[in-house]
């Protein structure tokens, strides 16, 4: 078999985070009941016309400088007519012949080899509604409330050639835009998604082979699946002396295979033409540089920020600036309790435990980091000890409860008299004649299940430490 | 004289005084559209309950001292049936609309509205405004009241008609390559098509968006100022809209044209123009001229390819702009589908006529890959240099003057045959469009049938007030003619 | 320019209109000529010039991000040809 290499681009298409429509000003809320978040100018009712969200051009722009592209100071919208239920007006407002950005990349790494992966172009448009296929009565639903929503749609050069470089890049994009604060980029929510485009050819050729267009992929992992079928399905035809047709794919996950997509009946041209309705985008060179200097820091320039000023490994700190939003809470905490480590060991550990078993997205973190700087004054001031502070931080994670309020409500206080705990203790000791003599017999370890007795008896408000060291000195004697 | 026969700011005065009420006003007026609409055909829907319900809360308010300000207050209004009207069917004469209510009013209706006018129906126009003889409506053509074997000419020709034969004192219509101002000239009135941004679009059912402009139609000059002044200004809903610096439009009705450049383009006078309508353009000319106008024939090329480049590009807007009528969200559906596809196309087949049809190829055709270039990107080009020619002439003119249209209303049923043809007819009108600019046609003349004949004076972009002055000082000189058919009457 | 049997076709899918051969017939001839008489503008020498899409030069109409509009769902669905489940209803589309 000859060696083949695979060569993809990608279409990424962006839902951005305003609060209004691209043309009018509906909420692009995420759900909601059908057609209740339309407008007779997003409905594409007769007469209406489309006036541009401010916020959208910003958005985009800030895309653009992020990604390293060339601004087009003087864009246009332009109209992309094709019929389809979810499509209104029966056009798409777009950017073909002057797209906001061109000429970008972003740099990746896999397997410790760095690339740059080429961006083609960033355009705006927007989006179309959602049709809800009806099984009982053989029919399908329109829901307009997606209409209208805001994209930035950023195409990549070809230069990708595996899977891996593909998700490589794909997280990478995805952490630059929910750096920015431009989009949430949640593929589940369909904030972000993807279209793969891709070739084979003989290793050593410099020909693009015909290309497919895949659809459908609704999570990294598939995207992944997907590029492997796709891949060896084209290769599979050339190896047969076969060739590979021009077409949209439809992924399904489920049957881990694609299916080519019913061609649509018209031909695919989309007549392109400037969109009377809306003037020019004009962008100054001034409003350019205020653009570039309200840029937030982006992650790299905050990993050595934090190595260098809260004195985190380098390890530490790319897992804290991973998310903006955890890089977020990790300053604001360590701002109020001055224990960066600490903080840091929380996020680390804890946090990141605590999203998998969710199965959550740490841009959704909910607590405050004001709770989270409590609780660790709790600890520090010996109020409560590490398990129960375990215990408090769920809760803080899952309802973001003071941890103050909480500690006092439960009762989980540390029992301050020592007193008490040595009475305790002895009794324990008294209790349990064989582990004793087990510990003086050498077997330093039976310690341990007398320290866990005695944390039960103390229904878990002592210190595992403090217990330890009485214990010890008791059993010393 | 019947109050019918007044002018809109005639009627207006008469109301403000009390010698008239609103009601009053409604019920002459919808007795006219009783006795002869049958005839002319000039109304799609006559909003008699509508009309009488506000005519009283207009009543109220202009008792109340709350419409001192407004000239208009009370004076019903016909309304061209592209531009919405809440809860009131809006067919654009077309079947694909013809159960469509629309949920919202256009801004002019607001506007208008506002200034306390009643609307009192609207009127027949060619199908999605695709016309020059209002021939190609769903719901019958409209006649022509000095002559019904003649059309009002297109496409606001109900609203042509309906003021000419005093079934309404002014009408709203609306004008993308002549629309306005060639049914004015065909019917014996006055029509305004101003400048491109001037008066919001939103609500406007949309044929070439870069083209389309609302305008009065009425009996003379000054009603054609007032509305102007009503309708106009700045809507943030209509990114094409521009605020202008100076509203006042009605103090520019003063005779007065002492020193006013008018060109006349010797193009205009080319064979195709009919020797009557030449020599009565030239006539007013000449009146101008001894009012103290100075008044030159001039150059102005590119006369011959505005009507190329009209058509390319309004072809190509409307087709994308009437893609949205396809059987989904309103509008008529066809009963006859067995899936999606069968709903589009026979939707659209069984609901629009044929020269909606024929401009939609056209449009495809010229967008179409492989032909953009040489159709539509070379149309914008003539386009440009069309403006610029325009503006060269306005470094030495203050009005352009022309006729409005190469003869006077065509008859009926001949028209339709050779669409070629009629395009040749919008030769005067559609460079107004493509360069933006305001236009205005008034009555200048009988012909030897006894068809009125139009002269149109151009203006530079958001000039309305030199216009209206010049416009206003031809006027006087001469008085309104009334058709036959209400002429019988005191 | 020729306007074929092809043509017609092509331009007809591309408005969705289903045509009967007699429309298709009379649309070549109309067509025809029409875009033979606009091949007129191929005499203006246009080398150069801007196309002009907006006679104006206004740029840069915006609005501000803020919600202006309430659920209204009513209103646009009072014209649906067909409705259902608060949407509108066509016959299944096929992905």
């Amino acid at each position: 078999m000859r060696e083949y290499e695979t060569v993809i681009g990608l279409e990424v298409h962006c839902e951005l985070a305003t609060k209004t429509k691209i043309f009018c000003g509906c909420t692009t809320e995420f759900g909601g009941e059908p057609n209740t978040h339309v407008c007779p100018v997003c409905a594409g009712m007769p007469g209406t016309l489309p006036v541009l969200n401010k916020q959208v051009v910003e958005y985009a722009l800030s895309a653009g400088v992020a990604l390293n592209c060339d601004i087009t100071q003087y864009c246009k919208f332009d109209r992309k007519n094709y019929f389809y239920p979810d499509l209104p007006k029966a056009y798409q407002i777009s950017q073909l012949y002057l797209p906001i950005c061109r000429n970008g990349h972003v740099d990746i790494e896999v397997d410790g080899v760095k690339k740059s992966i080429g961006i083609h172009e960033i355009h705006m448009e927007e989006d179309a509604g959602k049709l809800i296929h009806d099984e009982w009565e053989d029919c399908t639903i329109v829901d307009y409330n997606r209409c209208g929503v805001p994209l930035i749609e950023i195409v990549s050069e070809p230069d990708m050639r595996s899977a891996d470089e593909v998700i490589a890049y794909l997280e990478k994009l995805r952490m630059i835009l929910q750096y920015l604060g431009v989009s949430d980029c949640k593929m589940q929510e369909g904030s972000l998604r993807a279209d793969i485009n891709l070739s084979v050819r003989e290793v050593g050729s410099d020909k693009l082979g015909t290309r497919t267009e895949m659809k459908n992929m609704n999570s990294f992992k598939a995207i992944a699946r997907a590029i492997e079928g796709e891949m060896n399905r084209q290769i599979e035809l050339l190896e047969d002396g076969k060739s590979v047709t021009q077409e949209t794919r439809r992924w399904d996950d489920n049957k881990c295979a694609s299916y080519a997509m019913r061609s649509k009946e018209d031909a695919q041209d989309y007549r392109y033409f400037p969109d009377p309705d809306l003037p020019p985008v004009s962008i100054s060179d001034a409003w350019l540089e205020r653009v570039k200097a309200a840029q937030p820091e982006m992650r790299d320039a905050k990993l050595a920020r934090y190595v260098e000023e809260y004195g985190l490994t380098e390890h530490d700190a790319a897992i804290l600036t991973e998310s903006r939003k955890v890089a977020d809470i990790f300053e604001a905490a360590a701002a109020i309790c001055k224990k960066p480590k600490e903080v840091s060991n929380w996020l680390i550990v804890d946090t990141m435990r605590l999203l998998k078993v969710h199965e959550m997205d740490a841009a959704d973190l909910k607590f405050s980091p004001e709770h989270l700087a409590k609780l660790i004054a709790l600890l520090d001031a010996g109020t409560i000890n590490r398990p129960t502070a375990r215990d408090v931080f769920e809760k803080i994670f899952t309802e973001n409860v003071d941890p103050e309020v909480y500690v006092e409500e439960k009762g989980l206080k540390i029992e301050a008299d020592d007193g008490a705990l040595k009475s305790v203790i002895e009794e324990i000791v008294a209790a349990n004649p064989q582990s004793v003599a087990d510990y003086h017999a050498g077997k330093k370890k039976a310690i341990g299940f007398l320290v866990g007795q005695t944390m039960k008896a103390m229904k878990g408000k002592a210190d595992p430490g403090t217990v330890n060291k009485m214990l010890a000195e008791i059993l010393n004697q | 004289m019947e109050i019918t026969a007044l002018t809109a700011l005639e009627l207006g005065k008469k109301i403000k005084a009390g010698e008239v009420t609103v009601e009053e006003a409604v019920k002459a007026q919808l007795e006219k559209i009783k006795e002869r609409d049958g005839m002319y055909n000039c109304y799609v829907t006559v909003m008699e309950e509508e009309a009488l319900k506000r005519a009283a809360e207009v009543q109220k308010q202009i008792d109340a001292g709350e419409l001192d300000d407004s000239p208009l207050a009370g004076v019903p209004v016909a309304i061209k049936d592209n531009i919405c009207t809440k809860g009131v069917l809006t067919t654009c004469s077309s079947k694909i609309l013809n159960n469509f209510k629309p949920p919202y009013d256009a801004t002019v209706i607001e506007k208008l509205e506002a200034a306390g006018a009643v609307i009192i129906g609207k009127v027949n126009m060619d199908e999605f405004a695709m016309g020059s003889t209002t021939e190609t409506s769903y719901y019958g053509p409209t006649k022509n009241p000095w002559n019904t074997e003649r059309v009002p000419g297109g496409s606001s020709g109900g609203a042509a008609a309906a003021v000419a034969a005093e079934e309404a004192w002014y009408a709203l219509g609306s004008d993308t390559g002549g629309s306005i101002r060639q049914p004015s000239s065909f019917c014996g009135v006055t029509g305004l098509k101003p400048t491109y941004g001037s008066v919001s679009r939103y609500g406007l059912i949309a044929y070439a968006s870069s083209l389309d402009q609302i305008g009065p139609i009425a009996r003379n000059v000054s009603d054609c100022a007032a509305v102007f002044e009503a309708i106009a200004g700045y809507d943030a809903k209509d990114s094409t809209s521009v605020k202008m610096e100076d509203y006042h439009f009605t103090e520019a009705l003063v005779d007065d044209v002492k020193g006013l450049r008018i060109g006349i383009p010797k193009g205009y006078l080319g064979e195709g123009l009919d020797p009557e309508v030449k020599e009565a353009v030239l006539a007013a000319a000449k009146t101008l001229e001894e009012k103290g106008a100075v008044v030159e024939m001039f150059d102005m090329d590119m006369v011959d390819y505005a009507i190329p480049a009209y058509y390319v590009i309004a072809s190509a807007e409307a087709s994308s702009n009437l893609s949205r009528f396809d059987g989904v969200k309103y509008g008529y559906r066809t009963p006859d589908f067995e899936d999606l596809q069968d709903v589009y196309k026979k939707t659209r087949d069984e609901g629009f006529g044929m020269e909606v049809k024929r401009r939609m190829m056209i449009g495809a055709f010229v967008l179409s890959s492989g032909y953009y270039d040489a159709y539509y990107i070379k149309a914008l080009q003539v386009k440009a240099l069309i403006k610029k020619g325009f503006d060269e002439a306005f470094a030495k003119y203050d009005i352009i003057l022309g006729p409005t249209a190469p003869t006077t209303a065509l008859k009926m049923g001949e028209n339709l045959s050779d669409p070629l043809k009629m395009y040749l007819g919008d030769i005067y009108t559609v460079s107004v469009n493509l360069a933006g600019l305001p236009g205005i046609s008034l009555p200048c003349g009988i012909d030897s049938n006894g068809l009125p004949i139009g002269v149109q004076m151009i203006g530079q972009a958001f000039s309305e007030k030199t216009l209206i002055r010049a416009a206003y000082s031809l006027e006087q000189t001469r008085s309104y003619e009334r058709p036959a058919c209400v002429k019988g009457e005191n | 320019m020729a306007i074929t049997d092809e043509t017609i076709e092509y331009v007809a899918a591309l408005a969705k209109l289903d045509l009967t051969d007699e429309e298709k017939e009379r649309a070549k001839k109309d067509l025809g000529n029409i875009i033979g008489y606009v091949d007129t503008m191929n005499q203006l020498d246009t080398t150069g010039i801007e196309p002009m899409s907006h006679v104006f030069a206004y740029h840069n109409v915006f609005r501000e991000d803020i919600v202006t509009n309430g659920p209204d769902r009513e209103n646009i669905l009072a014209n649906a040809p067909e409705e259902k489940d608060g949407g509108f209803k066509v016959p299944r589309t096929v992905e």
